[in-house]
């Protein structure tokens, strides 16, 4: 077990950031590529002001039409994307990490505070998939794919979470657990979970295109 | 649920599909792909993450009691994600299911892009099933008519050159009876603006061209018509999925403007003419914003009446509520001058919710109505929304300056027996203004 | 065409008459149109309910018509106007109008010359042409994009020769379309057969097609070329080798096809408006060599300059070319052989080269005032309104033709008349 632990944090982390970092830069560089050949005429109208404008307001919970009439969609995404982002980078135990490994550190979130952004994200994918699994919309278009992400997105969290309240052998839990934050890395440039990489440009195009040619807001 | 259970017979359709073999389907569809797809297509489809958010963004959604299959998700995943799947190798009558879906259950308001946080251009991926069937030859008989008119005539309903002058000259003579001198200037070139108007006008409402000419001679207008094919901005290729006839349409009436030497293109109360000449068909030809100024009738008729140009005598009794056309809301941002135009011109306002950008959609545009008769059940049933938005507000009257829209309000305020007039905003400027020419 | 040697090229200015001389008994008169060699203007005048004459010079027609429209001078100076009587349309020609009338009858045409005068016309629901008031012997139920050969002595259009009934998608693409030379379809028929184009004897045609609702091509003579493209525009003949020109597009690119070859591969975002030399030496075409940008090509290589919106290519006999460039029909600039001129405009119209090509003049507006730029300098009077230049024949002197305070004035001056 150890070694695979071993393995988990040595060339595993390697390989995962490697993946994680090259594969969006790579798919980055040929959608982008492939814009340019085939939609040319549409990245013209890409604008810095009005994708910026766009992105902003979507980024305020409630304010957009979409996030007002899914209320629980709504509070749900932004816990959810906020404990996602928060408990990975500023957990102490991840930033003990970069200092044993690469020699920094920076703040890090109080631990009572890391539990509960642990616990919202753990629920909030329950919710998810409550209504990945309930609503009528949801049914009728879900794929395996989409329980998929779900799971590779829950997995670090359960884990982290348990491995924390020591539940579990305590070894095998974090082994899990970096394994499977590992897995997410990977994950993202080859899956829906892309939608990190492209969802940004997706919704300043949009921004530039309202914004820009139609002198409308597009939230 | 589903497009299974509610099949429509077409005759344009059925003689698609007819015509259509597995392997035929697999390589248009693949040589589309390839060939006119890139990465917005690729983009959408890969990060939307099937969240049901835009659900409640759709008309057919919400008047369907919440169908999934009438989601914008829904839809995209009926057509675009499935042929994507099975990478075009699907049977005729998919097509066929595609092609209804895509032609009629959605109008390309864009309203669910106010819903989607990714942004994701629902209206473009089904525009992209649409141009597929168009491809495929499985279009609704209808509005492929009408595309065919486009292509042989330059307008959208077989007007020959020139039935076209010839009913302005008799709109003219009208005119003069009411406004001795008035002129409908044709091909004069250099005037400041050259109006156009969708082919319907000049065919059976040529009432609405009078009215204009009216408010132009009143407000002392330098314009011009021109008396060449070009003259119509309605532009139904646009939404059948035949591009390169849209493009030649957009052409035509570009030059013709320019021939005229034109500083402007002020068009009438129509929405989707707007979206065709404002930023679609422009596109096509390379140009990257209209090279012509397109100024739809709000904004016209906003700065006659900000300029002092045009003076109302009196103000339509109200109160009265406002529908917001996608094309020239969500597509152009008129809705403050629209709602100044009818705040001036009216006697109050009672406002639609929701409203503005977030408008919903008459359910007659993207060529939904030009699918004709067999669909016209689909454009009622699919706009209960609007109906009972349209009730709430508890006034008489409708101002609308599309014709769309005048046409899809106009069933559904017959169908739910809302009893409501639909005015456009130049019936009543036309109605109300000071007539200091008038006999 | 009036011979522009006997035109008074005498530098000075005349007020030829004034436009409101008409107005006595007048109850408004419209815009006016000015003769070729300026010693005319005209305008229709409404001298009575439902009563229109012309009046050219001050003088009225002694024709008076229920309604007059369309008043435009032939090259050869002759005036022209479509006017109706009882009901029925016909063409005037100074003061003469023909002697058959139709049911309608529009788009005058001219020769080059302007000796010989052409217009569309409907009678009983059929369509065809009037070529010196005679019209076609085959008529037809519908015709669109008429052509005149230069010579005048053809005619063609494009006609629907079956007839469809309401929403006969079915019939409309086998086919209904052709194009029609003098009265006579061509055998062949298409989806949608257009903007038919002599060559310089006027006896060849060549059409763009749409053989099916995807399919796009060119055919000359009736006879489609083998080429199929994704679009075609309008086919063209190069005047001294008859060659057939025209702009193919290709997996969404554009070129110039020349007699059924690619000639300029396609690698344009757009290519339209070919215009050749007389010596079919030069060919050029307004293209975008990207999304969004224009310019002009000659002989398939793009200038270096480029706008948003490019329009009014003209060539000169000797090669050189001019166009203009505008900020979406704002801000026009005039760019002749590539360089851009500095002045600025709120319109212009077509450039005007001198026989020689060394000299090129611009009608332009601004601020609602029109007048002649002549190689980039501005003449010094600004006008009411102009109309385009017209160089003396040896290029050395440019006559000027503007209307001021109601005043038609005709001026011709040299180049030192005109200032940077
Ligand atoms: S009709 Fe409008 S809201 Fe519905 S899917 Fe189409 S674009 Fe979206
Ligand atoms: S809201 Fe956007 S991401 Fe969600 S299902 Fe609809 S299109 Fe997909």
């Amino acid at each position: 077990m150890r070694e695979l632990y071993e393995f988990a944090v040595g060339p595993m982390a390697w390989a995962a950031f490697g993946v994680f970092l090259i594969g969006s830069v790579i798919r980055l560089i040929s959608m982008y590529s492939l814009a340019r050949k085939k939609d040319g005429p549409f990245l013209s109208y890409m604008s810095w002001r009005f994708g910026l404008r766009s992105i902003l307001n979507w980024l305020i919970p409630f304010n957009a039409q979409g996030w007002k009439e899914n209320p629980l969609v709504c509070v749900t995404t932004f816990v959810f994307h906020l404990g996602l982002i928060l408990v990975p980078l500023f957990l102490l135990g991840h930033v003990v990490l970069w200092d044993q490994y690469w020699g920094f550190s920076y703040p890090t979130l109080p631990e009572q505070a890391a539990d509960i952004f642990t616990i919202a994200v753990i629920v909030a994918c329950l919710v998810f998939a409550w209504r990945r699994a309930t609503n009528r919309t949801l049914r009728f278009v879900t794929t395996g794919q989409d329980w998929l992400v779900l799971l590779i997105a829950f997995l670090p969290f359960l884990t982290g979470f348990l491995a924390s309240q020591h539940v579990g052998p305590p070894l095998v839990m974090t082994t899990l657990h970096v394994l499977s934050g590992e897995l997410m890395l990977m994950a993202i440039p080859f899956t829906r979970l892309s939608h990190m990489i492209f969802g940004l440009f997706s919704r300043a195009y949009m921004g530039s295109e309202f914004g820009g040619v139609r002198h409308a807001k597009d939230w | 649920m589903g497009i299974e259970q509610r099949r429509i017979d077409d005759a344009g359709l059925a003689r698609g599909m007819a015509a259509l073999t597995p392997e035929k389907i697999a390589k248009t569809f693949q040589a589309l792909i390839a060939g006119e797809c890139g990465a917005r297509l690729r983009t959408y489809v890969e990060t939307c993450m099937r969240c049901g958010m835009c659900g409640p963004a759709c008309h057919y959604f919400l008047s369907h009691d919440g169908d999934p299959s009438y989601a914008p998700v829904g839809k995209v995943s009926e057509t675009m994600w499935k042929l994507l799947k099975a990478d075009g190798k699907v049977d005729p009558r998919v097509i066929g299911d595609c092609a209804q879906i895509a032609y009629t259950e959605c109008n390309l308001c864009r309203r669910c892009m106010h819903y989607c946080p990714l942004g994701i251009d629902t209206a473009y991926i089904i525009s992209v099933v649409r141009r597929l069937c168009h491809k495929l030859g499985v279009t609704p008989m209808y509005i492929q008519d009408t595309a065919h008119s486009h292509s042989a005539t330059l307008n959208q309903m077989w007007v020959k050159d020139d039935e076209w002058t010839d009913s302005l000259q008799w709109q003219e003579d009208e005119a003069r009876s009411e406004f001795p001198d008035l002129r409908i200037p044709l091909e004069m070139e250099g005037a400041d603006f050259m109006y156009s108007v969708i082919a319907p006008e000049p065919k059976f409402r040529t009432q609405l061209i009078y009215q204009a000419a009216a408010i132009f001679h009143t407000a002392g207008c330098n314009w011009t018509m021109p008396g060449t094919p070009g003259w119509d901005n309605s532009n139904m290729a646009m939404f059948s999925g035949d591009a390169e006839i849209m493009g030649r349409v957009e052409r035509y009436h570009f030059e013709t403007a320019q021939r005229l030497r034109v500083k402007r293109i002020v068009m009438g109360e129509c929405g989707h003419a707007f979206r065709a000449v404002y930023d679609v068909g422009n596109r096509w030809l390379g140009w990257k914003m209209h090279p012509v100024p397109v100024v739809h009738s709000i904004e016209f008729f906003w700065e006659l009446l900000d300029q002092g140009k045009i003076r109302m005598a009196s103000k339509y009794p109200g109160p009265v509520t406002i529908h917001d056309p996608c094309n020239v809301i969500r597509g152009r941002g008129l809705m403050d001058k629209l709602r100044e135009v009818v705040n001036h011109i009216c006697d109050g306002v009672v406002e639609m919710s929701p409203n503005r950008e977030h408008n919903l959609c008459c359910c007659a545009g993207g060529g939904v109505i030009n699918c004709g008769p067999p669909f016209k059940n689909v454009r009622i049933v699919g706009n209960k929304a609007k109906a009972d938005q349209l009730k709430a507000t508890g006034v008489q009257t409708c101002i609308a300056p599309c014709h769309n829209c005048h046409g899809g309000l106009e069933d559904i305020i017959h169908h739910y027996k809302l009893g409501m007039k639909l005015k456009f905003l130049g019936d009543i400027i036309y109605e109300h203004m000071e007539k200091p020419g008038a006999v | 065409m009036q011979n522009k040697a006997s035109w008074d090229w005498e530098p000075g200015s005349r007020v030829i008459a004034d436009t409101r001389d008409c107005s006595g008994g007048a109850e408004w008169i419209e815009e006016p149109y000015v003769s070729p060699d300026g010693e005319r203007v005209a305008a229709v005048a409404c001298v009575g309910e439902a009563q229109f004459t012309l009046c050219a010079n001050g003088q009225p027609w002694e024709n008076v018509f229920d309604k007059i429209w369309y008043p435009r001078f032939s090259p050869d100076g002759r005036l022209t106007a479509i006017v109706q009587s009882d009901g029925e349309w016909t063409l005037a020609v100074d003061d003469a109008p023909w002697e058959q009338t139709f049911a309608y009858l529009w788009g005058t045409r001219f020769s080059r010359d302007g000796s010989i005068i052409a217009a569309s016309i409907q009678q009983d629901g059929e369509y065809g042409l009037a070529v010196d008031g005679e019209p076609w012997e085959g008529l037809f139920e519908n015709a669109t994009d008429f052509a005149l050969s230069d010579d005048g002595s053809a005619g063609a259009a494009s006609v629907q020769v079956k007839s469809l009934g309401q929403a006969d998608i079915a019939t409309f693409q086998q086919g209904v379309y052709s194009i029609a030379v003098n009265g006579e379809a061509w055998d062949a028929v298409f989806v949608n057969a257009w903007n038919p184009s002599f060559d310089a004897a006027g006896k060849r045609v060549a059409a763009a097609l749409r053989h099916s609702l995807y399919e796009y091509g060119v055919a000359v003579d009736g006879v489609p070329w083998k080429s199929r493209f994704g679009s075609v525009w309008e086919p063209v003949f190069n005047p001294a080798t008859g060659e057939v020109n025209a702009p193919g597009r290709v997996q969404g690119k554009w070129g110039l096809a020349v007699d059924d070859q690619m000639a300029w591969p396609a690698r344009y975002a757009q290519l339209w408006h070919v215009a050749f030399t007389p010596d079919g030496k030069t060919t050029a075409a307004i293209v975008a060599p990207e999304f969004g940008s224009f310019t002009v090509a000659v002989n398939d290589r793009p200038w270096e300059a480029t706008f948003p919106v490019v329009t009014d290519l003209a060539l000169a006999k000797n090669g050189r070319a001019a166009c203009l460039g505008s900020d979406c029909n704002k801000n026009f600039a005039i760019c002749v052989d590539g360089r851009t001129w500095s002045g600025r405009y709120d319109m212009a119209w077509t450039p005007v080269f001198s026989d020689d090509g060394a000299n090129v003049a611009v009608l332009v507006e601004k601020q609602g005032k029109r007048t002649v730029v002549l190689n980039d300098k501005v003449y010094r009077e600004w006008f009411d309104t102009a109309f385009p230049p017209v160089f003396s024949p040896d290029g050395g002197k440019v006559l000027i033709r503007g209307i001021s305070g109601g005043k038609f004035m005709r001026i011709v001056v040299t180049p030192d008349a005109f200032h940077a």
